[in-house]
């Protein structure tokens, strides 16, 4: 089995200058969206952006979950989670049901929502490239090093590396290691997360939640079966004897007034 | 010679043909021009009425179908014979109805069929469409009596009599299935919905609201088909399934409280705001009034209570699905939706459609009382 890749973030080393944002559109061919690109947000032609927070910057993109939300409510397995850790989509199995919108913890998924033929959009961690062994768009971009891409056990203990060697610039969490189950993002901050607009997650991955429904089907199913072919027999039973009963009462009657 | 007779223009004939034109129209800007031109949804906010009406509320609403089979067949309580057959034809148009609407509402309706070769068993969404794929062939098999006796061909019909009882049994499992499932839809949004509606019982509430809602509607219908076709209402049998309807609704609601209580959420009802009004406003119609109403017998024998009543359960029914599907997730998320002009009417013209389909086919085919067929 290949190793899971990974991208690391780190905001204190941002210095939001968009390279990141170019090489993606430039990557995945999308047309431009907003002439200043920090004012720009996530679309059917942005994978990713940067945002301004006070003197932090940070990105945001899919975070490619370790057990997505989005790959464990399609109804057709139209997106996947890879070998190598990617999430990608197969718009050609796609129904449109927009489950995986609705689901993503992240808020990632973006919609076509002007086409006919509309598609799920959303950053697949250049797919292509990471599986010939070439490193995503963006972190070949950066100019900062902010972004790195390699196997997701390194870049979790280049991560921790870092904050033990500068506690005092670190925010002492690294946010994708346990949220929803753990991403293959791993973002470094010098500010609590939520100050940088990052959701706050259960640590169990979602899919967990739906599985604790599902699972009861096969019991509901065999002791439902049971339960109401029993119902059947025993009233259809109860209905019989009651006319037998009425029957026989009606003879011993009409014998009673023959005497 | 004969002559053709057009239907007479009356009041609600006249707004039922403008709802269905209009819904048309919408239907050409929602087909040329993408979901957008049609549609207030957004990324932010991508299930919006569609879902949370033509498909939440509809499904429910159309869970008479199996409860009266269930009472009627299963478990032989022959007195509900007569509302069975009208509650199986309004579960039948409705699946049929829920099945179209969601062509609206699919981004690619033309790809609809992958869910039958493209298997994802972890998808509750799945699970679902599986569901009501199958229970409409269900329906379709439990409506086929009336058909067939309409048509007289006596040896199918032997046939599908013997096959009866499996197949109600079918219906009355996947039907379970489903209907708690449309809940569970919910289940992975633990962070995006509001406490006041999120729970892990979610499929039972939706369980619980459909069997409540599946009771009502058949009143409902009975009053319906009693206007239009000068019927006899059977009002013991129907007063009796009111008291029926409201119990399984008022066993919700406390199955909730206890649930609100033991989380803690409870207190998100003790300060006022459009989410916890909401929430009062929902059982206070769905449950309290209609409650106080119905386990008074003579006001539930009364034809006009027991309609208000059902009618109040209805809406109520409808407003707790809104709410989990809308106002729960709206108010996390802080976003702001509302349905277009186009989705309403087009949910206003499925709506009508239904309602014509119902006519029609009770007029012609023998749904109130069955025909005997000779061997």
């Amino acid at each position: 089995m290949q190793k899971q890749k990974a991208i690391l973030f780190d905001a204190t080393m941002c210095v939001g200058c968009g390279s990141c944002y170019e090489a993606c559109k430039e990557q995945n061919k999308l047309a431009e969206t907003n002439d200043d690109f920090l004012k720009d947000h996530l679309s059917a032609n942005t994978y990713t952006v940067v945002e301004e927070y006070g003197d932090v910057y940070t990105r945001k993109m899919c975070m490619h979950c370790v057990d997505p939300t989005c790959v464990s409510v399609c109804p057709v397995g139209a997106m996947e989670k890879t070998e190598l850790g990617p999430v990608i989509y197969d718009p050609d199995k796609c129904l449109g049901c927009r489950y995986c919108m609705q689901a993503c913890p992240h808020k990632i998924p973006r919609y076509e929502w002007n086409k006919t033929n509309p598609r799920v959009r959303k950053c697949v961690m250049c797919y292509d490239r990471v599986s010939k062994g070439l490193q995503t768009a963006c972190a070949e971009a950066c100019p900062s090093g902010a972004t790195i891409y390699g196997d997701r056990d390194e870049m979790i203990a280049e991560a921790k590396r870092r904050i033990a060697e500068d506690p005092d610039t670190y925010y002492p969490e690294v946010y994708g290691l346990k949220e929803a189950g753990g991403t293959s993002v791993l973002v470094l901050s010098p500010v609590p997360f939520d100050q940088l607009g990052f959701p706050g997650l259960p640590n169990e991955a979602l899919p967990n939640y739906t599985m604790r429904a599902l699972e009861k089907i096969p019991t509901v199913v065999s002791v439902g079966s049971v339960f109401l072919g029993g119902m059947y027999w025993l009233t259809k039973r109860k209905n019989e004897i009651a006319k037998e009963n009425k029957m026989s009462n009606k003879k011993e009657s009409d014998n009673n007034e023959n005497n | 010679m004969k002559t053709i007779n057009l239907p007479k223009l009356t009041f609600w004939r006249a707004v039922a043909s403008i709802i269905v034109i209009t819904g048309l129209y919408s239907t050409y800007l929602r087909f040329t021009g993408g979901l957008q031109s049609a549609t207030n949804l957004s990324d932010t906010f991508p299930w919006g009425l569609w879902i949370g009406f033509d498909i939440l509320c509809g499904v429910g609403l159309a869970a008479g179908g199996f409860t009266l089979c269930a009472v009627t067949h299963i478990f032989n309580i022959e007195k509900f014979k007569p509302l069975t057959r009208p509650a199986i034809l309004t579960a039948f148009l409705g699946y049929l109805l829920v099945v179209f609407g969601l062509m609206f509402d699919l981004g690619k309706p033309y790809n609809i069929w992958h869910a039958l070769i493209m298997w994802n068993p972890r998808s509750v969404m799945f699970e679902v469409a599986w569901c009501v794929m199958l229970y409409t062939s269900v329906l379709f098999l439990e409506f086929l009596p009336m058909a067939l006796e309409k048509f007289k061909w006596a040896r199918l019909l032997s046939i599908v009599r013997k096959v009866s009882i499996p197949i109600m049994v079918l219906g009355v499992l996947l039907s379970t299935l489903h209907q708690s499932s449309l809940g569970s839809l919910f289940l992975i949004l633990p962070t995006k919905m509001s406490p006041i509606w999120y729970s892990p019982f979610l499929p039972v509430y939706f369980f619980l609201s459909a069997v409540g809602i599946g009771f009502a509607m058949v009143i409902f219908e009975s009053f319906m088909s009693a206007r239009a076709f000068n019927r006899e209402l059977e009002m013991e049998l129907l007063s009796l399934v009111g008291l029926i309807s409201v119990s399984v609704f008022m066993l919700g609601f406390v199955l909730k409280l206890v649930d609100l209580i033991t989380s803690g959420n409870i207190s998100l009802l003790f300060s006022i705001n459009e989410k916890s009004l909401l929430y009062f406003l929902e059982v206070l119609i769905g449950v309290f009034i209609p409650f106080g109403l119905l386990i008074q017998k003579s006001i539930r024998q009364n034809k006009k209570w027991l309609y208000v009543a059902t009618v109040l359960m209805v809406a109520g029914f409808i407003l707790n699905r809104m709410n989990v599907s809308i106002t729960s997730i709206i108010s996390e998320a802080g976003v702001s939706y509302f349905p277009s002009v186009n989705e309403i009417s087009i949910t206003l013209m499925l709506v009508v459609l239904g309602m014509w389909a119902f006519r029609l086919i009770t007029k012609f085919f023998p749904v109130f009382q069955p025909m005997s067929v000779k061997h």
